[in-house]
């Protein structure tokens, strides 16, 4: 249905600062968002995400900067007259309202007629599998429900660009995923130009075209989920974005770098930094037999800690130099027998075209164990 | 087995706990109860007896009701002060609602200062504020005589010792309570429903129509329903204000026991009051449940 009458945007952020005083929760943002394309940002708490998309549905003014969709300048347009749909993570659906109700209140809004009114109320209702749910009270659903409806009411006017705003994290985590999976699909089919806020990088991995990783009011890099998560363009985004070890390194030659007394052979090119981290992602190391006539560095250690984690065993190696890194051993019956005990030796693999070199940006990379 | 005797002591001595539980909750509140069965319950029960003898004979009789029934005087005074009480409420519905939303659309910091100004004349002795409006509000008070300098009036308006002064004085006395009761309402109001409605299109005014105001009539009716109830018993306000020419129920009340010394009058007349008065607060109810005014939506 929306297809016929909707006219999704790009979304252009040029140069956007926002000052709260000394703090910049936005510092000089750039933004480029395709017609149809899914964004998330991404980031910890306090990293401009929130403000970013504020900026966008208009509740927050810029200091400096502009903003377009489309051809349009928007940068000073009341939200009311932006044409968005917005999804809160607290649903916003109103409470003295029925399901129809609200989902009709943004047609109302634009005096679309009552009959026509009527009829795309019960498309978009159907659009996320809740038809004939108009007549119940907003209390009456559940959290996976009302969040459908709060979708619905976003799309039902045909806007040019929805924005969610971490519309799953107050769900449990079996509906959060099957409800990832939803608005992927709906995105599809609608060809809806979706800006995502999340803190939860799996979501973002699962759901986008393109993420945004944000910290301290900027964007640290803009890519899509694989390039993100296997070229994380430094140690934050490296640290955010996937089960990573960050271990300092240095550079001994074109495409050798030293951890500690080793050396680790690389694929890839070394990034140009004074300082360097070699970013260990925990599926990328291998225990056991391998292919010996692939280029591996080798990593002797000691296991220290096993831990059991339902689908897999997460098991901690302290390698030479005192450092722990970690992997992940899948709990079948095979993994399970050959499981490496407390105490012994173990050798772990990691293969040369995934040894990743990141440049270390300042105070920030607490690498996650 | 020998496991299910101590399992049914166990279910005794937990209902004997929670029993316990609840009688000290109960001694807790006794104190409350004893205060209002001795100073409200039974004075009112003394009162309604009072009502019911005739002075003169001494007897069981319904004179004193026959009488509010009969003498257009007694309808005239009730019919003034439920308008007086209905013109206050709407004048203090009015201008608290846009003080209430101002301070809970503002930071912390501005709204506590809004609610300051508002408390600290609620703070003051009515009489002492009554005194004072007195005093701006007379013939060559400092109302009058600004409004003659600037040139807006040539004769001083008749602000006192009439139904204005009244008003005046009593809008002045309740809008804390409006204010106060909204500004709670308005405050649990989630603050991405306002956001919600306008990124979803609607002009300002149309959010504040279809979402704040419909969300805030709980508030706005327990303000109201404040407002109006405590306007009907209002005594020393009108007395001063009114000039004697307001007369208002609560002094039909004291001019029955001062003048004439009709104590069986005057508590008909009171009852007639509370009467009303309760009738009022049920026709409320239906209108929006007590159990949305006291919070629970």
């Amino acid at each position: 249905m929306a297809a016929k009458h909707a006219s999704y945007e790009t979304v252009s952020v040029r140069s956007a600062t926002r000052n709260y005083d000394a703090v910049k929760a936005l510092d000089n943002v750039s933004l480029e968002v395709k017609v149809g394309e899914f964004v998330s940002l991404l980031g910890p708490s306090g990293s401009g995400k929130t403000t970013l998309l504020n900026v966008l549905s208009g509740f927050t003014r810029l200091t400096s900067g502009s903003v377009f969709f489309g051809e349009r300048n928007v940068t000073l347009l009341q939200p009311h007259l932006r044409n968005i749909g917005v999804v809160f993570q607290s649903y916003a659906l109103f409470p003295h309202m029925s399901v129809a109700q609200n989902v009709a209140f943004p047609l109302l809004a634009r005096g679309v007629s009552k009959t026509d009114c009527q009829k795309r109320v019960r498309e978009a209702l159907a659009l996320v599998e809740l038809a004939g749910y108009e007549d119940r009270g907003v209390a009456q659903m559940s959290g996976g429900q009302r969040q459908r409806v709060a979708l619905a009411r976003a799309i039902v006017f045909d806007p040019g660009l929805i924005l969610l705003d971490e519309p799953l994290s107050a769900l449990d985590k079996q509906l959060r995923e099957s409800m990832q999976i939803e608005i992927r699909r709906l995105h599809a089919r609608l060809g809806a130009t979706m800006i995502y806020v999340t803190h939860d990088q799996r979501e973002a991995l699962t759901m986008s075209d393109r993420i945004a990783v944000m910290r301290a009011g900027r964007i640290e890099q803009i890519a899509t989920p694989c390039q993100l998560h296997d070229f994380p363009a430094n140690d934050f985004v490296a640290s955010f974005v996937g089960e990573t070890t960050l271990l300092p390194v240095k550079r001994q030659s074109a495409k050798i770098v030293t951890l500690g007394e080793a050396a680790l052979h690389t694929a890839r090119e070394i990034p140009a930094a004074d300082r360097l981290a070699v970013a260990i992602q925990a599926e990328k190391l291998i225990y056991g037999p391998v292919n010996e006539n692939e280029a591996w560095n080798v990593l002797p250690g000691k296991v220290s800690e096993a831990i059991y984690q339902g689908e897999s065993f997460k098991i901690f190696v302290r390698i030479g130099g005192g450092q722990t890194v970690s992997l992940r051993i899948p709990c079948h019956h095979m993994g399970a027998r050959s499981l490496p005990q407390v105490g012994n030796d173990i050798t772990l693999r990691l293969h040369v075209e995934d040894t990743i070199i990141v440049p270390v940006l300042g105070n920030c990379g607490e690498a996650e164990a | 087995m020998s496991a299910s005797a101590p399992f049914a002591d166990n279910a005794k001595a937990l209902r004997a706990m929670e029993r316990r539980e609840r009688l000290a909750l109960l001694a807790l509140t006794l104190p409350a109860l004893a205060v209002v069965a001795l100073l409200l319950v039974a004075p009112l029960c003394h009162l309604f007896w009072q009502s019911l003898v005739d002075a003169k004979t001494g007897e069981f009789s319904l004179i004193n009701y026959a009488r509010i029934m009969q003498d257009p005087g007694y309808a005239l005074t009730f019919g003034r002060t439920f308008l007086t009480a209905a013109l206050v409420t709407l004048i203090c519905v009015t201008l608290g609602y846009p003080i209430a939303f101002l301070a809970a659309i503002s930071g912390q910091r501005s709204a506590m200062l809004i609610l300051a100004m508002v408390l600290i004349p609620f703070w003051t002795s009515v009489l002492v504020r009554t005194y004072a409006w007195l005093v701006l509000l007379q013939h060559s008070g400092l109302v009058n005589r600004g409004l003659q300098a600037i040139g807006l009036i040539d004769e001083p308006l008749a602000l006192v010792h009439n139904l204005t002064g009244t008003v005046i004085g009593m809008v002045h006395v309740m809008l804390p309570f409006v204010v106060l009761t909204l500004y709670g309402n308005l405050k649990q109001i989630p603050e991405d429903l306002g956001r919600a409605a306008s990124s979803l299109g609607a002009k300002p005014m149309r959010v504040f129509l279809q979402v704040i105001l419909p969300l805030s009539a709980p508030g706005l009716m327990a303000g109201a329903v404040f407002v109006f109830v405590l306007s009907l018993g209002f005594y020393i306000t009108p007395e001063l204000m009114g000039g004697g020419r307001t007369i208002m129920v609560a002094m039909l009340v004291q001019r029955n026991i001062d003048i004439y010394s009709e104590f069986g009058a005057a508590s008909a007349v009171a009852f007639v009051l509370l009467g009303l008065t309760l009738f009022i607060l049920w026709a409320a109810d239906r209108i929006v449940p007590i159990e949305r005014i006291l919070g629970e939506k």
